[in-house]
């Protein structure tokens, strides 16, 4: 067992609660990276059960670039077919729940969040005001990886639009 | 004056609020421009130019008059339309581009010089000396003329930006807007209505017309009802963007106090599949002496105020008209009790009959009355007239409201039938006009076109479409003949936002200014925060007339956006201060900032600059002790900044050959080499190490500043050059924390805390190990030119790893250095930063030619060898050696040259004072420096006044044989 001290990106930070959404840090355990070589893609799929489909996410799949999934979890052996990088530390994990979740995140992100162009199960690899960042639509909210270093500043973002939606909500526009 | 009765204001809310200091009472609802008029204040602004006193024009965005400054907790906006800002309670307004006060205006006296100060004036006179422009003439001329002021602090107010996505956008909610949104709403497309004003109807709440209140109220109801329809009141398209993208405005807290968290504004862009311009038309003031006086107001903006805000325009009501609509105004009026004197109608054929006189064939050749309108004067078909009003209506005529349609450049198509411009289809790809924005005036036809539009945009969707009943609606024809100027003796404006006068115009085309274009700059017309929409068209009408074209062949200018005003605080909300960038923090950053380390920003990142200890008071003493802790005990660094990006593949060897200057192939795993990287055209791009941890795997590491620039450097190589080659990369810069442990007790501090003692572990290699359970990577490689070593851990143990080591370290007389010592560290063993590969040299420059493998090909390899990028012209590295202090930016001039740019010698990049030599140091690019070794060079540097003799040397100051780091 590690005798060192680990520690989350958002420690620090309490879950917050404005206009009936919540943003909290989220611990997603293990992520690595998958980029399948050149030509191996079927045996890949084969080997993981399945390989995401542009901005989807298939099981603990997530699709994040061209021929590039995280597997949200230990990846199995790969040599020869993909390159697999554990990732797990580089990245902050924060969860939005609740009715302003879309709302809020379309004040950071230039995509469209409506449920029908967007629903559980859709991922995107896009800028969160100036930073870069995986998102995913689960059933019930939305998981936002970014850099862990960058962690604190997205909390803010996301803080501050929540909180202009909780103005708006309290003045009625 | 309030009409009892009438109106949509809140008469169970009163507000209090106030204009230049004075107390005055309106209603919820009301904007300031109707609160004022029902106050009986008539005066609320000076003009640009001649500081005119004005009133009230419009009841709109369009404003050219009653611009105001909101002064609210410390904010101040200025600029703000009154006819669009709403009043809340504890609002404070005042005038603005007045001294000192808005009745006595001392500027006005510019007024009196008028003859002079037309068009061009100031060009012509203002031309010599032309030195004083800039630094008299203008600044003079810019306090004299002009609008509100800005405070010159912060904006203490929150904004707010936001994305939207539609189906179908539609722009303004009048009878057209309103029915195409019904339309696409009831046959399930995602719909968007936005307007600008805070209620919607449009014209169906100002003109209170035979449609009646209820089939607003119905269709409001069922659009409000509809999940997939969303309301935008206050909110104003302001431009039309390549793919059905569109900027918008949204006021959402001006009408209420400021309060925390609650946006002022929010800058929207709206992506829509298929848009509506359903903005309406603008009616156009007519031209004629004295046109400007606070009473004068257009017709449509008295309608609005009677049946909007239950307010009279005035107590004797005259009418000058040019169409039949003016006279639904009139009636309106007179139902309501409102005394109307005349009805002047320009046109000859007219019906002359209505509950007061009407003069046809009218014309007003002047007026008077200095800060309120007191009568007109002029000539109709039965002879001349003097009346006295206090307050005049103009209906000029319809100017469908084009903007949107022509933000990409596309020009409208004017109509003779109704003298207006009107979009012409296919404009903006997507967007399609409907109702009085395409030239169909009665409600009827905005009705019918709305509906129409819209089932148009769904079958462009490939939606079903089924098209709902038409209400019963006034299809009055829009009767007009076109009326741009007045003959008279005074100055007739066209222009009221910027003081241009149809003199002006008429000036512009006798001085060869003829192009509608060079009009608009010679006279500034359309400049202003109105951006000519009360004027443009009069103007080119008038422009058209003196030159002895068509309107149609002298064309518009060119419509931009924004449509309105937008603030720049709306389109950089979030960014302010610190929003500016993100913010990067290493895992060590609590760490160093609770040993009261000042951070200095490192790109994004947060690094320590030092760590002072008790009794230090300068920087310099925590540096020269931290570089003479790490040189004699052990120091400990956060280095996670540095670029690390993981490369796998059979081809990854090759890959890597190709992007370095030296082999990489040839490196045994378990081992790390330093790497030089080129840019295409052969300067230095990076430099780094890279380790090789297995057959088909390395570890790449880059410079803190180029580690973004060095990733997109492979992936453009790997797309463009070599994509067949098995190679796959991607970043771990923040999958690590990596720690430097440098100095003579470094093997000692990492055996304290490793889970077994080093073996052998020689300079250049590199393994895996546990440190307290964990496990790490290790590299021996060094920086500081002391026996070195790199830890990383995965970054949740980041911390912990950074304080343990801390902790010991301090047992061994050693601690924490910051960036300062590191800096002062690498100078004195001539390592290069960013400093010294700044972008301008070369693998030759810096002394690595030999770096440049001969035996195989890389990127930069061909273009390093252009003439003129090796030799003896060429600036090389080299050290400086100085009892003096110097600094970087310095330049070097041979002894007993003269100090001038053609003698210039090279410059200084890079300086410290070194505790280890006790010297000052620096590294610098000389000319032909590496044959100068041994030699003197003089030091200029203007900045900070140093002239000195410095000794040039080789750039490794400390251990040239690298000894020490091989221990």
């Amino acid at each position: 067992m590690p005798n060192l001290i680990a520690k989350s990106a958002l420690a620090a930070h309490a879950p917050v609660t404005l206009a009936g959404t919540t943003l909290e840090e989220a611990h997603v355990g293990q992520i690595t990276s998958i980029s399948v070589f050149p030509g191996m893609l079927a045996e890949v799929a084969a080997k993981l059960g399945a390989f995401p489909a542009p901005n989807a996410v298939k099981g603990n799949l997530i699709w994040t670039g061209p021929e590039q999934a995280f597997l949200m979890g230990q990846a199995p052996d790969l040599a020869g077919l993909a390159a697999t990088t554990d990732q797990t530390g580089g990245w902050a994990a924060l969860r939005l729940t609740g009715p302003k979740a879309a709302d809020t995140l379309m004040r950071l992100y230039p995509l469209d969040l409506r449920a029908t162009h967007f629903p559980p199960g859709t991922c995107a690899r896009s800028p969160l005001g100036h930073m870069q960042s995986i998102l995913i639509r689960e059933a019930d909210s939305f998981l936002i990886l970014v850099f862990r270093s960058m962690a604190r500043t997205a909390w803010h973002e996301i803080e501050a639009a929540l909180h202009a939606l909780d103005a708006r909500a309290a003045a009625g526009v | 004056m309030r009409i009892a009765g009438k109106g949509l204001i809140d008469r169970s809310e009163p507000v209090t609020f106030t204009f230049d200091g004075t107390r005055h009472h309106g209603f919820k609802g009301d904007t300031l421009a109707s609160a004022l008029l029902a106050n009986g204040v008539r005066l609320v602004g000076r003009s640009f130019k001649y500081h005119r006193p004005r009133g009230i024009l419009t009841a709109g965005p369009e404003e050219p008059n009653a611009m105001v400054e909101v002064l609210d907790n410390g904010s101040q906006t200025p600029n703000t339309r009154a006819t669009v800002q709403e009043i809340y309670e504890g609002m404070a307004a005042q005038s603005q581009n007045r001294w000192p006060s808005l009745r006595f205006d001392v500027m006005a006296v510019n007024d009196l010089a008028a003859p002079f100060l037309g068009a061009g004036f100031y060009y012509k006179t203002f031309m010599w000396p032309r030195a004083f422009w800039e630094g008299l003439y203008e600044p003079l001329i810019r306090r004299a003329a002009g609008l509100g002021t800005l405070k010159p602090h912060h904006e203490p107010a929150s904004y707010e930006k936001a994305f939207a996505f539609c189906d179908l956008l539609v722009i303004g909610s009048g009878p057209a807007g309103l029915m195409a949104a019904l339309t696409a709403a009831q046959n399930g497309a995602d719909v968007i209505l936005a307007e600008q004003d805070s209620v919607l109807g449009g014209r169906l709440v100002a003109e209170a017309n035979a449609l009646g209140a209820d089939w607003l109220t119905a269709t409001l109801a069922e659009l409000k009802s509809l999940p997939n329809v969303r309301l935008m009141p206050r909110t104003t398209v302001v431009g039309a963007y390549d793919q059905g993208t569109y900027a918008a405005l949204e006021r959402v807290g001006l009408h209420l106090p400021n309060q925390p968290h609650l946006p002022r504004e929010c800058f929207w862009r709206i992506v829509a599949s298929q848009a509506i311009l359903a903005t309406g038309a603008l009616e156009r003031p007519i031209a004629f002496s004295n046109n400007d006086r606070p009473g004068i107001m257009l017709a449509s903006a008295a309608q609005t105020y009677l049946n909007r805000f239950g307010v009279s325009p005035g107590d004797k009501v005259t009418l000058f008209a040019t169409n039949d609509h003016a006279r639904t105004v009139a009636r309106q009026l007179i139902a309501a009790g409102v005394k109307v004197v005349a009805i002047l109608d320009s046109r000859s054929e007219a019906s002359s009959v209505e509950d007061c006189p009407v003069y046809l064939n009218a014309a007003i050749t002047d007026t008077a009355g200095r800060r309120s309108l007191t009568q007109i004067t002029g000539h109709h078909a039965g002879g001349d007239f003097l009346i006295e009003t206090d307050c005049l209506l103009m209906s000029g005529g319809w100017n469908p409201l084009v903007n949107l349609a022509c933000h990409q450049n596309a020009r409208p198509a004017w109509r003779e039938d109704i003298a207006a411009f009107v979009p012409q289809p296919g404009m903006v790809p997507g967007l399609s006009a409907a109702g009085s924005a395409n030239g169909a005036f009665s409600t009827h036809a905005a009705l019918f076109e709305g509906r129409t539009t819209a089932l148009a945009a769904l079958t462009a969707m490939g939606k079903p479409a089924q098209a709902p009943d038409l209400p019963q609606a006034e299809d009055a024809p829009y009767r007009v003949q076109a009326l741009w100027q007045v003959p008279g003796k005074g100055r007739a404006w066209l222009d009221f936002a910027n003081d241009v006068t149809v003199k002006d115009v008429r000036q512009s085309a006798q001085e060869g200014y003829s192009s509608v274009e060079h009009m608009k700059r010679y006279t500034t017309q359309g400049m202003a925060p109105d951006q000519g929409k009360n004027s443009s068209v009069g103007a080119l009408a008038v422009l058209a007339d003196a030159t002895g074209r068509g309107i149609p062949e002298t064309g518009t200018t060119t419509f931009r956006a924004p449509f309105t005003p937008v603030s720049i605080g709306a389109l950089g909300a979030g960014g302010q201060g610190a929003g500016f960038a993100p913010q990067r923090y290493m895992t060590s950053d609590q760490a160093s900032r609770d040993r009261g380390a000042p951070m200095i920003e490192a790109g994004l990142w947060y690094r320590p600059s030092y760590f002072p200890k008790p009794g230090e008071t300068t920087w310099r003493q925590s540096c020269d002790r931290e570089v003479l802790m790490v040189r004699s005990a052990v120091g400990v660094a956060d280095v996670s900044t540095l670029g690390k990006i993981d490369i796998q593949g059979k081809d990854a060897a090759r890959f890597l050959d190709f992007v370095y200057t030296n082999t990489f192939s040839s490196l045994p795993v378990g081992r790390v080499r330093y790497g030089l990287m080129l840019r295409e055209d052969g300067f230095v791009m990076d430099d780094g190490t890279t380790a090789r941890l297995g057959e088909n795997h390395y570890l790449m590491t880059t410079t803190t500043a180029a580690a973004g620039q060095v990733m997109r450097h492979l992936d453009f190589i790997h797309q463009a050059y070599c994509p067949d080659f098995q190679v796959r990369f991607i970043s771990v810069t923040e999958s690590w924390a990596q720690f430097a442990v440098a100095g003579p007790l470094s093997k000692m501090l990492l055996n304290s805390l490793l889970d077994e003692r080093l073996a052998d572990f020689p300079f250049m290699s590199c393994g895996e190990v546990t440190v307290e359970g964990v496990k790490a990577r290790l590299f021996r490689i060094s920086f500081s030119g002391e026996e070195g070593y790199e830890i990383a851990v995965p970054t949740a143990y980041g911390e912990a790893l950074f304080r343990d080591l801390l902790a010991k370290a301090e047992t061994l007389d050693g601690g924490a250095y910051g960036m300062e010592a590191l800096n002062v560290m690498r100078i004195e063993k001539g390592f290069i930063t960013h400093a010294e590969i700044h972008g301008r040299v070369t693998a030759f420059d810096i002394g690595m030619a030999k770096m440049v493998a001969a035996k195989k090909d890389c990127i930069g390899k061909a273009s390093a060898t252009r003439p003129g990028l090796n030799g003896p012209e060429r600036e090389q590295l080299v050290g400086l050696r100085c009892d003096a202090a110097i600094g970087a930016g310095a330049h070097l001039f041979t002894p007993g040259d003269k100090v001038e740019r053609v003698n210039d010698q090279g410059y200084v990049t890079s300086v410290c004072y070194s505790p280890t030599l006790g010297t000052n140091l620096a590294l610098a690019f000389l000319k032909d420096g590496r044959a100068r070794h041994g030699q003197r060079i003089r030091l200029v540097d203007h900045m900070r006044k140093t002239d000195v003799i410095c000794e040039v040397t080789d750039p490794v100051f400390l251990d040239p044989e690298g000894a020490k780091l091989r221990a």
